[in-house]
């Protein structure tokens, strides 16, 4: 009995007791990001959650019930989901089999620096780009008149296909690079293993690669997403901002600039988030349905 | 899917070359393999001993050369159409798929039907002692049963040929030893050929039927484990098996087979090895055996050190000229005495012009 008290006595002392459950000295670095956190995104977003619940009319819903009374304004959720699922499925399939070709090539930093220049531009310089471009007086028409395909200029410009050629450029790098660290992050030697067993390319890459890339794809799917959710400055510099590409950012920037209405804004904020949510929410749901774990061979 | 010939008499390497960029890796190798062998391919890293192993497989292409299964080309074929297996060093397990999945893959892409397939995979199983963890997913699985799962995914398929690639190497000593007999065990019942890929001689001279010595991308010798350990003919593939005392002398002469070999100022006798146009040689002997004399003959050194090996003792000489001389001792000595040396003819090897 009194050997049992002892022991506790002199057992270990709180900072084993701490370190054993994973915090010590190293933990107080995560401090400055959670404040971070908290002063950037969480409390602008509780700040906007609250401020959509006080509209001008004063009822706790009313600009919910607003947003989804009036056509003119829901309908931009399904105009966005038309553009953003598309153009980010579109880029990951293509992604995919360019990734698979590079992770064999031996200058891939190369590649990936010229692939990076697009992000770092940004969608506004895209956007000016395709606007001379695709212009009627731009290199495509000019070049597709004199090859005899079109005899006056079309306009790709100001409508759908002008901003998912631009969601598709600005976005493909993002999914490509992500893309590619999956793909690369494959144990070469599996499918070395594979094609020893009698498995073809084409078995290789269903029984081995694709199954193992899936959890993978599902978050690139989820991150370049969300990315073409938000799509602003090129629904409005290359699309039909009032009619076909009225995504649902122009619709709360129309809300916070042209009508001063904070609150509907917020409100419209929240339901971007919320439709961006349930959508990764279900990518990843689909995503537990596969195998999760390491894509190495393991141990060794 | 046309997987494979099903048997064959001899595997023909017939000056197998590969290069990357300007690295020679592999400068042609000739070897003929007999159905049913169990050859190592031994050598140091960076020998080239994966790279044949690997062009052998089809996981490489080869630069020149002739890969023949009897009188059929295979080195033009893709490693899914030549139907060989192969146990990787890593294992290179599915990591998604369970160890029955694992080991069913090969016999799935053969078109193997449903209820042929499970009876093989247990089979298989068993071959390889795993019947009760045939629904986990490797990553649930110790190292050497990663490595049987490895060898029985690779064996199930019944390929003509095993390819293994130092198999053993990242398993502990104890385990090391254990699958070492399971390997023997299951190429003997099996009857398949095995080319066995390891920098380790031990593995080799336990396992292999004959053994490849690769150096810097050429064949150095073939032979059996027992030519290679007595008569190693290079004095490279003498210091792979064990010949770890080395010695510059100077041949002052023969005696029948004997050559007379002067190591500072004592002679020692040796079998000679490869010829000398000089008089420069050098003497390999295992540190086995060389011994005390207890007598006045022999190479005199000074003990700089002495480790107690259980049976014995290991020690460590010095000559007068500075050379080390690792040695047995059936009895303790003082660290800084002095001993004279000496082995028995048969067992000193003598190389001449060695560079």
């Amino acid at each position: 009995m009194s050997a049992v008290l002892e022991g506790r006595a002199e057992g270990p002392t709180l900072r084993q007791r701490l370190a054993a459950r994973g915090i010590d000295g190293a933990t107080l670095l995560v401090l400055p990001c959670v404040a971070l956190i908290l002063g950037l995104f969480i409390y602008p977003f509780l700040y906007g959650l609250m401020l959509s619940f006080e509209p001008k009319d004063g009822s706790l819903f009313g600009n919910y019930a607003r947003f989804f009374g009036d056509p003119f304004l829901y309908g931009t959720i399904f105009k966005t989901l038309r553009l953003a699922f598309p153009v980010t499925l579109l880029n990951l399939l293509i992604a995919i089999p360019i990734a698979f070709r590079v992770r064999l090539m031996r200058r891939q930093r190369l590649l990936t620096t010229l692939l990076v220049l697009p992000i770092t531009l940004g969608t506004v310089l895209v956007a000016e780009g395709m606007l001379f471009y695709f212009g009627p007086q731009g290199w495509f028409n000019r070049a597709l008149m004199a090859a005899g395909l079109l005899s006056t200029p079309i306009s790709v410009l100001n409508g759908y296909w002008g901003v998912f050629i631009s969601l598709v450029l600005t976005g493909f790098p993002f999914t490509f690079l992500l893309t590619l660290s999956y793909v690369t992050g494959i144990d070469p030697s599996l499918e070395n293993a594979a094609a020893t067993l009698g498995a073809g390319p084409a078995a290789r890459f269903r029984e081995v690669f694709l199954p193992l890339l899936i959890p993978g794809l599902a978050i690139t799917f989820c991150l370049s997403f969300v990315q073409a959710y938000s799509v602003l400055p090129s629904a409005v510099l290359v699309g039909d901002p009032a009619g076909a590409t009225r995504v649902i950012s122009i619709a709360a920037y129309q809300a916070a600039f042209e009508e001063y209405d904070y609150s509907m804004a917020s409100a419209i904020a929240m339901i971007m988030g919320a439709v961006q949510l349930l959508v990764v929410v279900a990518v990843l749901g689909c995503r537990s349905l596969f195998y999760r774990g390491p894509a190495a061979g393991a141990k060794g | 899917m046309t997987v494979g010939a099903t048997t064959f008499k001899q595997l023909h390497l017939q000056g197998v070359r590969r290069e990357f960029d300007a690295f020679t890796a592999l400068k042609g190798l000739d070897l003929t393999i007999e159905r049913g062998e169990f050859i190592a391919l031994l050598g140091p890293s960076g020998c080239g001993k994966t790279t044949a192993l690997n062009c052998i497989a089809g996981l490489l292409p080869v630069s020149g050369g002739r890969i023949m299964l009897d009188d059929r080309r295979v080195d033009v074929l893709r490693p899914e159409e030549r139907g060989f297996g192969m146990v990787f060093q890593n294992y290179a397990l599915f990591p998604h798929m369970t160890v029955r999945k694992n080991i069913g893959f090969g016999l799935r892409m053969r078109g193997v039907p449903k209820p042929e397939l499970e009876k093989r995979v247990d089979a298989a199983l068993a071959a390889v002692r795993l019947e009760s963890q045939a629904e986990k997913l490797p990553g649930q699985l110790s190292g050497g049963q990663q490595q049987r799962v490895a060898i029985a995914r690779a064996i199930v398929v019944e390929p003509p040929l095993v390819l293994m690639d130092e198999p053993l190497s990242n398993l502990d000593a104890k385990l090391r030893l254990e699958m070492r007999q399971e390997i023997r065990r299951i190429h003997q019942s099996l009857g398949s050929t095995t080319i066995y890929v390891t920098h380790d001689q031990e593995e080799a001279l336990s396992l292999a039927d004959r053994i490849v010595v690769l150096r810097d991308g050429a064949i150095r010798q073939v032979g059996t484990p027992a030519e290679l350990y007595a008569l190693p003919a290079h004095l490279d593939v003498a210091d792979f098996m064990g010949f770890r005392n080395r010695v510059n002398g100077e041949l002052v002469g023969m005696e029948g087979e004997d050559a007379l070999l002067n190591i500072e100022g004592t002679v020692i006798r040796g079998r000679m090895r490869a010829a000398s146009a000089s008089k420069a040689a050098v003497a390999a002997i295992r540190p086995d055996d060389l011994e005390p004399t207890g007598t006045d003959s022999g190479i005199p050194v000074r003990v700089e050190a002495v480790e107690y090996r259980g049976r014995g003792f290991h020690g460590v000489g010095v000559t007068a000229s500075g050379t080390e001389l690792h040695f047995a001792s059936p009895y303790p000595l003082q660290r800084g005495a002095a001993v004279r040396l000496g082995a028995d003819a048969g067992r000193v090897l003598v190389f001449g012009d060695a560079r």
